[in-house]
């Protein structure tokens, strides 16, 4: 554990590293084959699409007490790993945690991909998605405004300033670096497409201070969206009245859930980008290791927020919650919430142990399960309360039918294309402010 | 190194930057401006018929009732259309021979009806009822403006929802008493009377709250 944050190499040689698998050497073969398996499964998102708009959304497994169904459960899940970028950018900039440097830069790629991809599932619920944007409050001759005791248009706005900051916040962080593979780049059109996106950056020292205040600033601003963006997401169901859902503890467990879900891909990505660019030297061992324990920290946290329900659900003493959650620790769904508690408290206690923290297999195969037990939570939190409402008449399961899978599916495959392309067209490690900590830790 | 843009780079882009914000707006707003012309509403929209029928001359000039034709718009939803039949009652004598009329008689006589096109023609999730509106202070001219002045009927208003709700969210101003509901032409008020209007609101048992519920006019 004596390994640094940051390489111990002279800024040229970071540089390199960064910019050359892009402008230097070739995709190479397993690119191409994500490539095409992304590409291939994009193409069943699109038809999963075009089947949902022409049919109507009642090709999903929605019934009239389940109204949301999987486009709920993977809007939350989305949005929850889109989380995590922001907070690593915004939040762990503020702190001056510089080791976020070898990782925010994929970390808010993610944030933005996912942030999109979970914005399509709401949009699609509607129906007629082309009327999406009556949740914007326009002038209109129809003489209305929005909703606004709606959750539906708390999650617009929630989402749509969340998309914009993102990716600002994002391509701000990357104008120096994109300034450096223009300088770097020898064909015509990536000069003239990185210099376009460069903005003129000379990297004069005036050109720093100004970057540097706006970065800061807009890191300030960043903060509370982490938190609120999620906080609305978790009253979308706190302001619902069936049993398990109307609990307060909704916005901030959702909060520190959406942490957890999105560190754990930031985990399984940094491992793949590792071996993808050569890159072990940039994203060490010691980075894992402290988000081995980010990771425990949150399954703590979620531990207790179960806890809690379990506590309310007692201490409310409203038949309805109680029976809410019985029926999910040894009722009809304890497969479902036990897969959640595997996946969510049970599994990531390994990082307890310090080698399981450096150890990449045990700490993907944590993290990839922390992804399934986030998505069962989700399941858990959509579906179960709308099943085992107040009326028994009303109870009704709801079982996903092939297009509610093959969307999901075809979303993973987009997430996966827009990452394929992300890393053959923008560095994906934040060069300049790696060089810029270079040598830090030395010196202490 | 060359450089890899030229001088008029940098006017290029203060051009290019803001126009990534103002572009958009502008066709936005243009957008959502086009909405309320009469190219989309239909206002003033004068739409062709088999017969030049001129409402003026038929109530303002000869002084018919618009019940006489609209015959069920008191009891249901639908004002309703004059079979030939009606048309009939006095153009069997008067005028007679008159050219412009001649598809009138030509329908008589096949029994084939007239067909009028559409006017007045609101979504089909709008729930319109036409005796809801005049059993309840809202004159013809309110929504189909001054009848008695239109040679040809022409659509006064925009249609829109929102021109719907601004009588919704506020009917007092625009009630009538029952005497003038039916007359041709608008009565012409001095001033609004706010004791008038609230005795209007009174009698016709109108509660303005719940006029903007959904249902009122979606199901």
């Amino acid at each position: 554990m004596s390994e640094a944050y940051i390489p111990d190499a002279r800024p040229g040689a970071i540089t390199a590293d960064v910019a050359d698998p892009i402008l230097k050497r070739g995709p190479g073969r397993i690119w191409w084959i994500c490539l095409v398996v992304s590409l291939a499964l994009t193409g069943l998102m699109v038809v999963s699409l075009v089947v949902l708009v022409t049919g109507g959304i009642g090709i999903w497994g929605i019934n009239t007490s389940n109204v949301w169904g999987f486009a709920l459960v993977h809007y939350v899940w989305w949005i929850g790993i889109g989380n995590a970028g922001t907070l690593i950018s915004a939040m762990l900039l503020l702190t001056r945690q510089h080791w976020r440097t070898s990782i925010n830069r994929f970390a808010e790629a993610m944030t933005l991909f996912a942030a999109c991809i979970a914005g399509l599932f709401p949009i699609f619920h509607l129906g007629r998605p082309w009327l999406f944007y009556w949740l914007v409050p326009y002038p209109n001759t129809l003489g209305l405004v929005p909703q606004w005791r709606s959750p539906l248009v708390w999650d617009f706005f929630a989402i749509a300033s969340y998309i914009l900051f993102s990716l600002m916040f994002w391509y701000t962080g990357a104008i120096p670096d994109f300034a450096t593979m223009r300088d770097r780049a020898k064909g015509k059109i990536a000069q003239i497409a990185y210099g376009i996106l460069a903005l003129g950056w000379r990297g004069s020292a005036r050109h720093w201070k100004i970057w540097q205040s706006y970065y800061g600033a807009m890191a300030a601003m960043g903060v509370p969206l982490v938190v609120s963006v999620h906080s609305v997401v978790g009253m979308d169901y706190a302001a619902g009245i069936a049993p398990g859902w109307n609990v307060s503890i909704y916005p901030p467990y959702f909060v520190v859930g959406a942490m957890f879900s999105g560190f754990a891909v930031v985990v399984v990505l940094a491992a793949i980008f590792r071996r993808a660019l050569n890159a072990a030297h940039m994203i060490t061992d010691r980075h894992f290791d402290v988000m081995g324990k980010i990771l425990l920290t949150g399954s703590l946290i979620m531990t207790v927020s179960y806890a809690t329900e379990w506590f309310y659900a007692w201490y409310s003493g409203e038949h309805a919650e109680q029976r809410v959650v019985a029926d999910q620790l040894w009722g009809d769904f304890w497969p479902i919430y036990w897969a959640m508690l595997l996946g969510n408290c049970i599994f990531p206690q390994l990082y307890w142990i310090p080698k399981m923290r450096t150890n990449l297999t045990a700490t993907i195969l944590i993290a990839i399960g922390i992804n399934f037990g986030m998505w069962f939570e989700r399941v858990v939190i959509t579906v179960i309360p709308p099943a085992r409402g107040f009326l028994p008449s009303q109870w009704s399961f709801y079982w996903p039918t092939f297009w509610d899978w093959s969307l999901f599916l075809g979303t993973l495959g987009f997430f996966t294309l827009l990452f394929t392309l992300f890393l053959r067209v923008i560095p994906a490690i934040s060069a300049h402010e790696m060089k810029e900590h270079l040598g830090e830790e030395k010196r202490t | 190194m060359s450089q890899i843009f030229g001088r008029g780079a940098n006017t290029a882009a203060r051009i290019a930057l803001p126009s990534l914000v103002i572009v958009p707006v502008l066709i936005l707003a243009t957008l959502i401006f086009f909405r309320w012309t009469d190219y989309v509403t239909g206002e003033d929209r004068i739409v062709d018929q088999p017969v030049a029928f001129s409402h003026r001359h038929h109530t303002s000039e000869v002084g018919i009732d618009c019940r006489y034709c609209h015959t069920s718009v008191t009891e249901e939803a639908s004002a309703g259309l004059p079979p030939t039949k009606t048309c009939m009652t006095c153009h069997s004598r008067l005028w007679s021979e008159e050219e412009m009329l001649q598809p009138i008689r030509t329908s008589w006589v096949t029994g084939e009806r007239l067909r009028w096109n559409r006017v007045h023609d609101l979504p089909d999730h709008v729930y319109f009822n036409h005796s809801t509106h005049v059993t309840n202070g809202v004159a013809c001219t309110q929504c189909h403006g001054p009848v008695g002045d239109m040679r040809l009927i022409g659509q006064e208003a925009p249609l829109t929802m929102g021109w719907c709700l601004d009588c919704h969210r506020d009917p007092g101003p625009n009630l009538s008493p029952p005497e003038e509901i039916f007359a041709p032409m608008p009565t012409r008020r001095a001033k609004i009377d706010a004791a008038a209007i609230h005795a209007l609101l009174r009698d016709y048992d109108i509660e303005a709250g719940n006029l903007t519920d959904c249902t009122t006019c979606h199901r």
